[in-house]
Parts: C-alpha cells; sequence; structure tokens
C-alpha cells in the first residue's frame, strides 16, 4: 500500500466531501434528524405515568370514600375529575377523554368500618400498558388511605431498590439507548444509498477504470458519515449530561471509543446494503426494514431481551445494535464494567471486519 | 355528450400512466418481494417480541432467613410461573454481579429476622434489588411481587386486603399490551412504505429524465396526481391488510369494530400520506433528497404517533406537535375501531384531520409537479 494508498484515498475523500457540501440535504439529516430525535426521545417517549386522566364516582357519602378521593386528587399520577354518576363516567371514558374510572361503592363505609371494603377500578384496555400502571398507583393509593381498615399485624413488605436508575425515570434508558437508534440509522440511511447511487448513475464505472482499489472506495465513501457520526456522538453525550441529567458513570472516553466502533460498523452495514442492492429504491427500503424498526424493538432498548420468547433471542443477538445497547447502557448507568466492555467491543470489531470483507468482494466481483 | 367522452378520455389516461407506474414498481421480481416480504416477517416477528407484559423473568434469591415462612413467601412466587430462579445465592455479595452482568433483573434478599420479625407482630421487610437499566422490567416486578407479598400477609391472618381493588379492563380484560402495539403496526408499518414509495415516484423520473417528458405529455396536473397517487396508496391497502390478515388470524386477536370502517380511515390516511410523500417527491431533486427528506419525515411521525408510548405522557408542547401527524390520527382510530368497536361517530375527530391532510397535501403536491424545476 504506501504513500500512494493514502494520497489516493486522500483525493477520493477529497471528492466525497465536496459531493457532500454540494447536496446539502445529507447534512441536514445527519444533524437534525439526530436533534429532531433527541427532543423527541427525551420528552416525546416517556413510560412514566403522570397526570393520568380517570374519572372518580363517589357513591358513599362517608368520611372514608373522601379520604380515598382526597388522595387520589393529591396525587401528581392522576388528572382526577368527578362524575355524578358512573353512567356519565362510562360516557367520558367510550369518548376517550379519561382512561380509568374509579368507582368508590354506596357501601364502602360501611365494609371499611367492618375492615373488608371494595373499590372497583375500570381500565381501558386498548392501552394496556398505561392501564397496568395505572392499577399499580390505584393500588399505592387506597392502600395508604388513612381509613384502612384492620390493625397492621406482621405484614410482609417489599422494599424495591432500583440500582442504576434511582430516579426511577424512563429517560435515564432511554437517553442511552438513544446513541444506538441514531447510530444505526446515521449509517443505514445516509451510506446505504451510496454506491446504489453511483451504480444506477453509471459513475462507478468511472471510479473503476482509475487506479483506485476498491478498499480505497469503500474507505472513502464512509469518511464523510463518520464525520457526521462523530458530531452526533457529541451531541448525544452533551444533552444527556446538560439536557437531561443522565449521569455518564463509566469512562466517557471508552463510551466514545465504543460508539466510533459501533459508527464504523453501522456506516459499513450501510455500504453492504448498498452494494448488494445496486437500486436506490430497495437500498432505501433495506436500510429501513434493517435499520431503525429493528433496533427499537429487538435490541433491547424499551423491550427486555429478558422478557421475550427464546427463540426470538437469536434474532436479537444477531444485531450489531443489541451488543452496542448493552455497552451503551452499563458504561451510562452502571459504570467501567470491562467484561461487559470488552465482549462487546470484541463482537463489534468480528461485525466490523466481516462486513469489510464482504463489502470489498462484492465490489469487483460485480464489475467483470 | 362531450363531456361524457372528455371524462372517459380523462380516466383513460389515468389509467394508462397507473399501470406504468404499477409496471415501474413491480416489474423487479426484488421490489415485488421487499414489499409483501419483510411486512409479514416484521408483523410476526414484533408481535412476538413487542410486548410490555412481564412473561418470563429470572430472578436471584438471597433467603437468609431459612425459615418455613419465607420458603413459602418464595414458593408463591416460584408458583407464577413468570418469575424463575436462576440462582439460590449463598451470600449478599453475590447479588451485585448477577445484576451488573444482566443476567437477571431482579434479585431478592429475604433478612434473617424475618421470620422472628413476623412472629412478633412487626412489619417483616423483604428486599428487592432492580436492574434500572430497563426501569420499566424492574418496576413491573416490583409491583407483581408486592402484590404476592401483600396477598400472602393476608391469608397469613385471614383478613383481607385494606382496601381491595375490583379491576375490570374494558376491550382487553387481561390487559395484553401485544394487543395495544400489534394493532397500531396496521397504520404503522404500511405507511412507512407508502411514504417511501411515493416519495421515489417523482424523484425517480427526475433523475432519469423522464418527468419533463411526462409534464409536457396531454395529461394535466390532476391526472399525473391522480395517477401517481393510486400506486403508493394500494400498496399500503395490502400491506395494511396483510398485517390485518397476521393480527387477526395468527394472533388471533378479537375484532371489536368493522373492517370496512378500518378500511376507510386506512383509505384517507394513505392520501394524506401519499400526499406527503409526492410533495416530499416533487420538492427533492434527486433521489437521494426524496429518500433523506422522507426518513425525516417517518421518524419523528412514528415516534410522535403513540406507537410505543402514549401521547399523554409526553411534554405538553409535543402533544401540541402530534396534531400534525396523520400517523397519530390513523392509529388512534384504528385501535379504536378495532379494540374498542368505535364506530364512525366515536371516531370523526380523528377522521377529519386525515381528511383535511390529505385534503391540503395531495394540491400542494400537484403545484410542486409545476412549480419546483430544477
Amino acid at each position: 500500500m504506501g504513500s500512494g494508498f493514502l494520497r489516493r484515498l486522500a483525493s477520493l475523500v477529497r471528492k466525497e466531501v465536496r459531493q457532500m457540501l454540494r447536496d446539502r440535504s445529507n447534512m441536514a439529516v445527519g444533524i437534525s434528524l439526530p436533534i429532531i430525535m433527541i427532543v423527541l426521545f427525551g420528552f416525546g417517549i416517556s413510560f412514566d405515568l403522570e397526570r393520568a386522566p380517570i374519572a372518580v364516582v363517589n357513591e358513599s357519602g362517608g368520611a372514608c370514600a373522601q379520604a380515598l378521593v382526597e388522595r387520589v386528587q393529591g396525587s401528581k399520577y392522576f388528572r382526577s375529575s368527578r362524575a355524578g354518576s358512573f353512567a356519565e363516567a362510562s360516557g367520558r371514558m367510550r369518548r376517550g377523554e379519561v382512561i380509568g374510572i374509579l368507582r368508590i361503592p354506596g357501601d364502602f363505609d360501611r365494609r371499611a368500618a367492618a375492615g373488608s371494603a371494595a373499590v372497583q377500578l375500570v381500565l381501558n384496555g386498548s392501552d394496556a400498558q398505561t392501564s397496568k400502571t395505572l392499577e399499580g398507583y390505584v393500588t399505592g393509593a387506597a392502600a395508604l388511605a388513612a381509613c384502612a381498615g384492620g390493625a397492621a399485624r406482621g405484614t410482609v413488605t417489599v422494599v424495591p431498590r432500583m440500582w442504576f436508575n434511582e430516579a426511577m425515570t424512563s429517560t435515564w434508558f432511554i437517553i442511552p439507548g438513544l446513541i444506538t437508534i441514531i447510530l444505526t440509522i446515521i449509517g443505514a440511511f445516509l451510506a446505504s444509498l451510496l454506491i446504489a447511487r453511483e451504480w444506477e448513475r453509471g459513475t462507478f464505472e468511472a471510479l473503476f477504470v482509475s487506479p483506485v482499489r476498491p478498499v480505497e472506495i469503500v474507505l472513502a465513501k464512509a469518511c464523510p458519515y463518520l464525520v457526521i457520526g462523530i458530531i452526533d456522538i457529541a451531541l448525544v453525550l452533551l444533552s444527556a449530561r446538560y439536557v437531561f441529567h443522565v449521569p455518564i458513570r463509566g469512562s466517557v472516553p471508552v463510551l466514545f471509543a465504543v460508539s466510533l466502533e459501533f459508527l464504523i460498523v453501522s456506516v459499513l452495514m450501510g455500504l453492504l446494503i448498498s452494494a448488494v442492492t445496486r437500486s436506490q429504491f430497495l437500498a432505501s427500503q433495506l436500510a429501513l426494514l434493517t435499520s431503525f424498526m429493528p433496533a427499537v424493538i429487538f435490541s433491547g432498548f424499551i423491550f427486555d431481551l429478558r422478557n421475550m420468547p427464546l427463540w426470538i433471542q437469536p434474532i436479537c443477538n444477531a444485531l450489531p445494535a443489541t451488543h452496542f445497547m448493552r455497552v451503551a447502557k452499563t458504561l451510562f448507568l452502571v459504570g467501567n464494567e470491562w467484561q461487559i466492555v470488552a465482549q462487546g467491543a470484541a463482537i463489534l470489531l468480528a461485525y466490523g471486519v466481516a462486513f469489510v470483507w464482504l463489502a470489498v468482494r462484492r465490489l469487483p466481483k460485480r464489475l467483470a | 355528450m362531450i363531456w361524457l367522452t372528455e371524462f372517459r378520455t380523462f380516466l383513460f389516461q389515468i389509467y394508462h400512466l397507473v399501470r406504468k407506474e404499477f409496471l415501474a414498481l413491480l416489474k423487479d421480481p426484488k421490489s415485488r418481494a421487499i414489499l409483501i416480504v419483510p411486512v409479514i416477517a416484521q408483523s410476526l416477528l414484533f408481535g412476538y417480541a413487542a410486548t410490555y407484559d412481564l412473561t418470563y423473568s429470572p430472578y436471584v434469591l438471597f433467603d437468609a432467613s431459612r425459615s418455613i415462612e419465607s420458603r413459602e413467601l418464595v414458593r408463591r412466587i416460584d408458583a407464577t410461573g413468570i418469575f424463575s430462579r436462576a440462582a439460590t445465592l449463598s451470600s449478599q455479595n453475590e447479588i451485585a454481579p448477577m445484576i451488573i452482568s444482566g443476567k437477571t433483573a431482579v434479585a431478592i434478599s429475604i433478612p434473617p429476622d424475618f421470620a422472628r420479625r413476623l412472629a412478633g407482630g412487626e412489619n417483616a421487610p423483604v428486599q428487592l434489588i432492580l436492574d434500572g437499566r430497563n426501569s420499566m422490567t424492574a418496576a413491573l416486578s416490583a409491583a407483581y411481587i408486592g402484590s404476592i407479598a401483600a396477598r400472602y400477609s393476608a391469608e397469613r391472618f385471614g383478613a383481607a386486603q385494606a382496601i381491595q381493588i375490583e379491576r375490570r379492563a374494558w376491550y382487553n380484560e387481561n390487559l395484553n399490551s401485544r394487543w395495544t402495539i400489534l394493532v397500531g403496526l396496521i397504520a404503522a408499518l404500511a405507511m412507512i412504505q407508502t411514504l417511501l414509495t411515493s416519495a421515489f415516484s417523482v424523484a425517480r423520473e427526475r433523475e432519469q429524465g423522464t418527468f419533463d417528458q411526462l409534464l409536457v405529455t396531454p395529461l394535466r396536473p390532476l391526472q399525473i396526481l391522480i395517477g401517481k397517487a393510486v400506486a403508493p396508496v394500494v400498496v399500503g391497502l395490502v400491506q395494511s391488510s396483510v398485517i390485518f390478515c397476521v393480527i387477526r388470524f395468527w394472533f388471533g386477536l378479537p375484532l371489536a369494530g368493522s373492517a370496512l370502517l378500518i378500511f376507510a380511515v386506512l383509505v384517507v390516511f394513505n392520501l394524506a400520506a401519499v400526499g406527503l410523500g409526492l410533495s416530499i417527491s416533487a420538492y427533492a431533486l434527486t433521489m437521494q433528497q426524496a429518500m433523506l427528506y422522507a426518513f425525516l419525515a417517518i421518524v419523528p411521525m412514528m415516534l410522535l404517533s403513540g406507537l410505543f408510548s402514549p401521547v399523554s405522557n409526553m411534554a405538553e408542547v409535543l402533544q401540541w406537535v402530534t396534531y400534525a401527524n396523520p400517523m397519530r390520527f390513523g392509529m388512534d382510530a384504528v385501535r379504536r375501531i378495532y379494540l374498542e368497536g368505535a364506530g364512525l361517530e366515536q371516531i370523526w375527530f380523528d377522521f377529519v384531520p386525515l381528511a383535511v391532510m390529505a385534503g391540503v397535501m395531495m394540491p400542494l403536491a400537484a403545484w410542486l409537479f409545476r412549480n419546483r424545476m430544477s
């Protein structure tokens, strides 16, 4: 290789950078899409129920029922409104104005005195997750209501301690996951069109008759996207710390290095898609199918992998994103757990090598 | 009778454009495959993977009490069929490595004085250590184990809980979160490809230089618009039908409402999406730009649709932004019809914005056809 390699590479990179700068749409998407995603994921995707609209039907006029109603009204988790009758509350739920109905029956106080009070909670099952959370909060509020019947006698209490996420907010695990999603998208979306575009326009043959080698073409094409990706990594890290106040407990340089490694793998995957399809339409479809949705659903980003059917787990583990997700979440929230980091980095390296090999093999064969 | 002949010519010309569009889209077997195979695979895989429900959760146990009471509590946890013991530890120190490595999301630690405190009428705390890297699973596990402990305490004394909650869930009795997500996919997955297909249609012709030819044909902009819109709308509807069948027949979700109404909503929804796609396509100067702008639209639309987390959990400002998102309305309407059995009178407020968006985006696309020349 030697200096000829570097010289050719430099001029190729210059060509790619110029090409990218001339068409602003690339930069626009490469920088603005991540910013949009940081805002949307950070402020938009939340699994923490707050101010859930519920209707309270108090058919009992007693003091104990009143205490329960006040407890619910005082909770930050609900935005409760009174309904005169259950029929009225049902109507509101059908129209989607409330997502739950708390009905305190007429005999509530009488039964509370006897130690066996019951309330009815009607939930809208079409949003199952929210309903479950709501049920948990109502149960909690009921347990705390002042008039709880029966003396407390030796009960088993559960004291949960959430490690790594003391704030108990989903933002703390969404933001570390976001870095994975953004890098997957940047790599796949932007890079997948590159070679396909040149094939379609017939400019690829022109490159091949020049003295450059396939590996140089691949490297040069990847370079501008790596720069965009690095800017994106920095954006996520800065916003994590200064906007969302998510702790970074592990080493920032290590986090940055592994992110860079994952970025390279993503860009290579995009290039590979591009080299295989040779059509912009197919490349874009394939990029979308293999990047955004799988990275959201199979990588352990919001859906817990330990919770999925066993036969799906090999699919999850086949995604590079899954391995980077584990490292990113650990470095953000847990700390320098070298075994997890080293394992993830090694797997990503293997993917990187495999993708380069496949992409390079694909190029010259097709020309002949 | 002249108008009738003219109208027939009008339709005839559109027919040829539509035919050409379908040919361009489906001629290549690879394109044909990519429009159908991934949708089936995705709806099946996502159906199994995308659930927030605890179905299987490994835990580790450190029981320092080793009493009849602690064993009974553990027996009840094991009996749920959800929690399965991955390891029984012999010291508190062994918990940390199990949690950090991610082998388990839950560790249960029962202190040595557990039985003594219970016998003495005191509260006996059991410690749960949870992996906050996924706070949702953690919170669900904590709530579940908490309710097991509460029931155990109550049964020990033959007394009921302080206040009993009788739960009734409408539309989805077992609160299966898969239902919520799967039905959302009917609108979401189809829209992705509808938008991409339409975003490419004009940009492709521009890049290949055939769009100018199309403009000098006797076709009027309205005809070009209709001709260009039919193929992507059909693609979207076919995909939605495929997903619908997977959900209805493979996963067996009961359909509460009218399938016809769902399709009526999907037609309007797809028209809005295609209007957006064609506008992007007409605005973009190259295919690459068209695709990038389409992505720039798809990702926020997905995130602001309520597919993964409810709109009501979003920050106030973002909730307002969702009103500009056709997917929010499409998904809400499909969910309400499918799961809640809503009729037109319950979903008109989803229907109207979609119709308005289609009515704005389509003419915008037509205007851009003419006025955006490179």
